[in-house]
């Protein structure tokens, strides 16, 4: 009953802050020092840019109405999942938007899985054999494979996988295999990071009381390290809940290094032309993207956490 | 006969070398308690957890502890579990924080009396619900399906108590059972103590530092300063006549508390004494 009512609340707090949000990703094209319509004509490939002509354009596309009543106009034809059409192209952003998001997501949503196996993997066994040689070396070997910059790693398993041993396709998103080396490059870059959280976390819970009064007990370390996990992972799964749409945004790397077809490269490729319709929809999912895992990370601490659930 | 014999128990630390406990030697016999009394850092837990064999892995023991007859230090870690809870039962000091928080109390209930048992979920409960009725806990079924930080430390005390009525050890280990409680609580869970013996054929071993709580349930008793054992004997002989220095300090500051405790019970736990 009370989880119940702890979604529903948690699910209401979320909507105010989307609409804020989008609010503020849409003031910010409007702060930038470009006019739109100007970049509209340039990007047509018109010569010779009047000034007419562009008042002209501002007409045609509603950008001489008041600043809120064109925010509102916005944000509702962007909850049908109208964002207005590309400068450059023409077409409607969310043809170009939807399926880049679909493929970002499907990487990040496999790289997380993988990551999340990982440093709960890790984590443990280090926590669990803390100051052996296991935990050292893990600890030594991660600390290695963070520090190095991303396109750097892909570059070297791109050379030995692909074209030394060849294993792997080099780039693309054809078959199920080529998400083997994006996922691999992202998940060693975060999984590096999110292990450590859970070691030290599992390292303080294994100092407290119902840890020596449950082996005290005889309950099998099996059963304890279930225990023991089950608290760690609350601090763990806000940062993981994080990690989705952080990985989300910052896959530009790695998606033009393994020439993904995703977000990263849609983004660049659009804010290097001022495509600002395909920029606003891009600033805009992101942080949706943000507030809906926060408060999905919310709701997967409370389930497991039974202070949280507490009415206040 | 003895429950339990502790012989040249001797406990170090391995990275520095530092030695807590140099060498402890004695014994509790069935039916009847011993107190160890100290102040804090003087090894009384260490004690307790060397028999359990719960040190951290760092710190180290030798010498013998014989359980029933039974060396436990020869034992391997799995048949050492086994004794841990059915034969060997400790009480730990801060009952807010001996259970799983994440949980109800009733899983780690039901999750240690399966494992020594393999009683099925219904059994358990009507077990448990009876002893936990036995140490004056109303409601039982709401308390095992309550977290432990909606019940208080007074409570958890005594839902321990009963996981070790059912259990039936041949020794209960309380460490500092009292110690994080409020006086009148205190009182109260001293006196399922009292009875936990009286009802049940088990030795006791009661850590404390509180002489007052000391001198109510415990026949026999151990000072310990510095990891040593520098007074041993039967506890109304210690009252009576100290001979160590450090006995002797520990009784005077302790009859003032005790005095304190006595006038808040009404002079009940002197006149049963």
């Amino acid at each position: 009953m009370a989880m119940g009512r702890y979604i529903i609340k948690r699910v209401l707090i979320s909507l105010p802050l989307l609409v804020t949000i989008s609010f503020f990703s849409f003031i910010l094209n409007q702060l930038s020092p470009l006019d739109p319509a100007e970049v509209i004509l340039h990007a047509q490939g018109v010569p010779n840019i009047t000034s007419e002509l562009i008042a002209e354009t501002k007409a045609r596309l509603g950008m001489d109405q008041p600043l809120l009543t064109r925010y509102v106009q916005w944000f509702v034809s962007c909850l049908q999942l109208d964002f207005g059409n590309s400068y450059v192209t023409g077409k409607p952003v969310w043809s170009l938007l939807g399926p880049a998001f679909l493929n970002t997501l499907k990487l990040t949503l496999v790289s997380v899985i993988a990551i999340i196996a990982l440093s709960i993997t890790l984590g443990t066994i280090c926590a669990l054999r803390e100051g052996k040689w296991v935990d050292k070396s893990v600890r030594g070997i991660f600390f290695l494979l963070t520090s190095m910059p991303s396109y750097w790693l892909a570059a070297l398993i791109v050379w030995y996988f692909s074209v030394k041993l060849d294993l792997l396709p080099t780039s693309g998103m054809d078959t199920y295999q080529s998400y083997i080396l994006p996922v691999t490059v992202i998940t060693i870059s975060f999984a590096g990071i999110y292990f450590r959280i859970i070691r030290s976390s599992m390292l303080s819970n294994l100092n407290e009381d119902y840890v020596l009064y449950g082996r005290a007990c005889g309950l099998p370390e099996s059963k304890i390290t279930l225990h023991l996990l089950r608290n760690s992972l609350q601090v763990a799964i806000s940062v993981f809940g994080m990690a989705i749409p952080v990985i989300l945004g910052s896959t530009v790397v790695v998606e033009n290094l393994f020439v993904w077809p995703g977000l990263g490269t849609l983004s660049v490729k659009s804010i290097l032309s001022r495509d600002f319709p395909i920029i606003q929809a891009y600033v805009l999912v992101l942080a949706a993207a943000f507030v809906i895992f926060n408060t999905f990370s919310d709701i997967v601490n409370a389930a497991l956490n039974p202070k949280l659930r507490k009415d206040h | 006969m003895n429950s339990l014999e502790v012989s040249n128990l001797k406990i170090w630390d391995s990275r520095t070398g530092k030695v807590l406990v140099p060498h402890s030697s004695f014994h509790v016999k069935q039916r009847s308690c011993l107190a160890i009394v100290g102040e804090s850092g003087s090894g009384k837990s260490l004690t307790c957890r060397a028999i359990m064999r719960l040190n951290k892995a760092l710190l180290h023991q030798s010498g013998e502890i014989l359980l029933q007859g039974v060396n436990l230090t020869k034992l391997s870690e799995k048949e050492m579990r086994k004794k841990r809870g059915k034969q060997l039962c400790m009480i730990v000091q801060n009952g807010m924080r001996a259970f799983d928080p994440s949980c109800v109390v009733g899983v780690h209930l039901k999750e240690t009396l399966a494992w020594h048992y393999g009683w099925g979920r219904d059994d358990i409960t009507v077990k448990m619900k009876r002893a936990m009725e036995s140490v004056m806990l109303k409601d039982p079924l709401a308390i095992m399906n309550s977290y432990p930080h909606q019940l208080s430390g007074g409570m958890l005390q005594r839902v321990m108590i009963a996981l070790a009525i059912v259990l039936e050890p041949d020794v209960v280990i309380a460490d500092e059972p009292t110690t994080a409680l409020d006086t009148i609580t205190q009182f109260e869970v001293i006196e399922q103590f009292i009875q936990l013996r009286t009802r049940m054929n088990c030795a006791m071993i009661f850590v404390s530092h509180d002489l007052a709580v000391v001198k109510r349930i415990a026949d026999e008793m151990l000072v310990m300063k510095d990891g040593a054992i520098v007074e041993r004997g039967a506890t109304r002989d210690i009252f009576s006549a100290a001979q160590h220095e450090y006995t002797r300090f520990l009784v005077s500051t302790g009859l003032t508390l005790d005095h304190h405790f006595n006038k808040i019970m009404g002079g009940v736990s002197h006149a049963e004494c």
